[in-house]
């Protein structure tokens, strides 16, 4: 009897749960938004990659034209955008997620007050939106006497004269990468304290048991294994965010282009190509160039963290 | 020895141990540096004229005044806009955005988790974790496109609409309700509650540190969002804060010093009041955030 009301129960249930009509009503309204605002303008920006089109004029088919004298022709591309992008790209993706896992780590062996307020610190920086990351930076390493970095180095005699760090394409990429790393802490730093907090305690008791002998072990065999689905968040996480951050080298130095291209990334070739000079078709084949190396670097973390089964 | 061993697990100690001294040593300059240029943000929204100018620059405000404050709101923008519109745009825009965005992702995200799975709505899942890569700069062209098909520039729509689904938003949600055991949904239906009411009654309350992770998210989005202001809309009536903020920096860098610092300082401190009122929620909402 008792058995026959649980079968009711998960019959009732079923039926409810499983009706098609209003699970594609419950879905609508974030698949169609979704649809038209980010699988289309992909689709879209496909499409238009492999045309002419001057945004007036109804696009031309030109087959691979694009991509080709984007590879061959395009010397400012090959010459600057990919390496600067590459490098860039390789130091505050992979590079900022290995960051931001070592300070996930050590905050994690922190008790729980001193814990929250040294996360918070780090976390901050990704709060302040672009305004203020601009804004700050560009005061900091102004080329002037009054540039924070400048006064202190005038101060101490260290230099005669005032060093226009944002102008200088010795320093520009550098202070990108800095600036990216300060403000693109993230969700990803927040997401692997989590995983690191969660990892079983009895793993690591298990472990030295088994022999394994310092801290640095454990990490290796128990903390990172334990939290690969986390890490692949916070990797993902870490490489879109250097991506998105990747504009602000005209911004930071108020020179567009940047002095010798130093601070050009993809992004600004695609902004340049775009509303510039109005070849929507060019600029479309470079943001697909731009969203296969945003996949590539990710699937590259995938391969780096996804349990093998 | 056994007792030893245990005492060398240190992950989230319960107090202070000498051993954690050297990650002390490490993180409190590093703290220091990501929370410096921060601090000198604030000061710097607080200088009269003489000291943003001073040289040797100071760090901390001296003689703090809310001038730049007072100066900004004077502020009108070039077809003659006040401050406060732009201002009251974009709370009235990222509000509304919020609230849509939560209802939004929790309905799709329920109906992922919990609904009979058809392969439709896997592939759907699969698609918007690929998306989570998505990069809004590289397709600025064809949204803009879209936009202009829909017949949408110049309307709230354009601001409020392309940033309802979020993939990290949905992905964090969905992850968080699989953690709901269906039994408990279960129960709701055969009580005879719909689907509405499960949401209601089951998903809302059980989520809510999800919700207020994802609430965060998109508030931090819509808040510092300049794409609608720049490419959808050219009345400068309907423009937010940020953009105007944003057009004052690039045009005016060094006379408007001051309100710039004073404008961001606006921005940021409801992204840090809202993180840090609910940092807990947060943090065990990314503890489900794992890609499996």
């Amino acid at each position: 009897m008792a058995k026959k009301k649980t079968e009711q129960v998960r019959d009732k249930a079923l039926v409810l749960n499983g009706d098609f009509a209003t699970s594609m009503v419950l879905l609508a309204p974030y698949v169609i938004l979704f649809t038209l605002f980010i699988a289309v303008p992909v689709c879209i920006a496909v499409g238009l990659s492999f045309t002419y089109f001057d945004a007036i004029n109804t696009p031309d088919f030109v087959g691979l034209d694009n991509y080709i004298s984007l590879f061959t022709q395009d010397n400012i591309f090959m010459k600057y955008i990919l390496p600067n992008t590459l490098k860039y790209a390789i130091i505050v993706g992979p590079g900022g997620c290995i960051l931001s896992f070592i300070l996930a780590w050590m905050v994690t062996q922190l008790p729980r007050i001193p814990r929250t307020v040294l996360s918070l610190a780090i976390y901050t920086p990704s709060m302040v939106g672009p305004l203020m990351v601009q804004f700050v930076w560009r005061t900091i390493f102004a080329g002037e006497q009054r540039g924070i970095v400048n006064a202190f180095l005038l101060q101490h005699g260290w230099i005669d004269q005032p060093i226009a760090f944002l102008m200088d394409a010795r320093y520009l990429p550098t202070i990108m990468i800095i600036v990216s790393l300060w403000s693109a802490m993230g969700i990803g730093f927040l997401s692997m304290i989590a995983g690191i907090l969660n990892v079983n305690t009895e793993l690591y008791e298990a472990a030295y048991v088994d022999g394994i002998k310092n801290r640095f072990q454990e990490v290796i065999y128990i903390t990172i294994p334990s939290m690969k689905p986390q890490m692949l968040f916070g990797a993902v996480m870490a490489i879109v965010n250097a991506f998105n951050i990747g504009w602000i080298g005209p911004t930071l130095s108020g020179m567009n282009p940047t002095p010798n291209y130093s601070g050009q990334l993809i992004l600004n070739h695609i902004e340049d190509y775009a509303f510039s000079r109005f070849e929507m078709g060019y600029a479309a084949a470079v943001s697909v160039v731009l969203l296969i190396m945003v996949w590539l670097f990710s699937k590259l973390a995938g391969a780096l963290f996804t349990e093998k089964n | 020895m056994k007792r030893r061993k245990r005492s060398q697990l240190k992950v989230n100690p319960s107090g202070f141990e000498p051993g954690q001294i050297k990650f002390y040593l490490i993180l409190i300059p590093i703290a220091i540096f990501m929370i410096v240029p921060v601090i000198f943000m604030i000061n710097q929204a607080f200088k009269p004229l003489g000291e943003l100018y001073a040289f040797p620059p100071t760090l901390f405000v001296k003689e703090p005044t809310l001038d730049n404050f007072e100066k900004l709101m004077a502020l009108s923008g070039s077809t003659g806009v006040p401050m406060l519109r732009y201002l009251v745009n974009s709370v009235f825009i990222t509000l509304v955005t919020v609230v849509i965005n939560i209802l939004v992702t929790v309905s799709c995200a329920f109906t992922l988790s919990k609904k009979r799975k058809y392969y439709i709505t896997r592939v759907f899942f699969e698609l918007n974790q690929l998306a989570l890569m998505f990069v809004t700069v590289a397709v600025a062209v064809p949204r803009y496109l879209i936009i202009v098909k829909l017949g949408m520039i110049n309307t709230w729509g354009a601001h409020i609409f392309p940033l309802i689904a979020t993939p990290v938003g949905l992905f964090l949600m969905k992850q968080f309700i699989d953690e709901i055991p269906d039994a408990l949904i279960d129960a709701a239906y055969v009580d005879g509650a719909g689907n509405f009411t499960v949401i209601r009654k089951i998903i809302i309350p059980m989520t809510k540190p999800a919700i207020a992770t994802v609430a965060i998210l998109t508030f931090q989005t819509a808040w510092g969002a300049t794409e609608a202001s720049n490419n959808f809309i050219t009345l400068d009536v309907m423009r937010t804060i940020y953009y105007y903020l944003n057009s004052l920096a690039t045009n005016n860098a060094v006379a408007a010093a001051g309100m710039v610092a004073a404008g961001s300082l606006i921005l940021f401190i409801p992204n840090l009041i809202m993180f840090i009122a609910s940092q807990s929620k947060v943090m065990s909402t990314m503890s489900h955030s794992g890609i499996k």
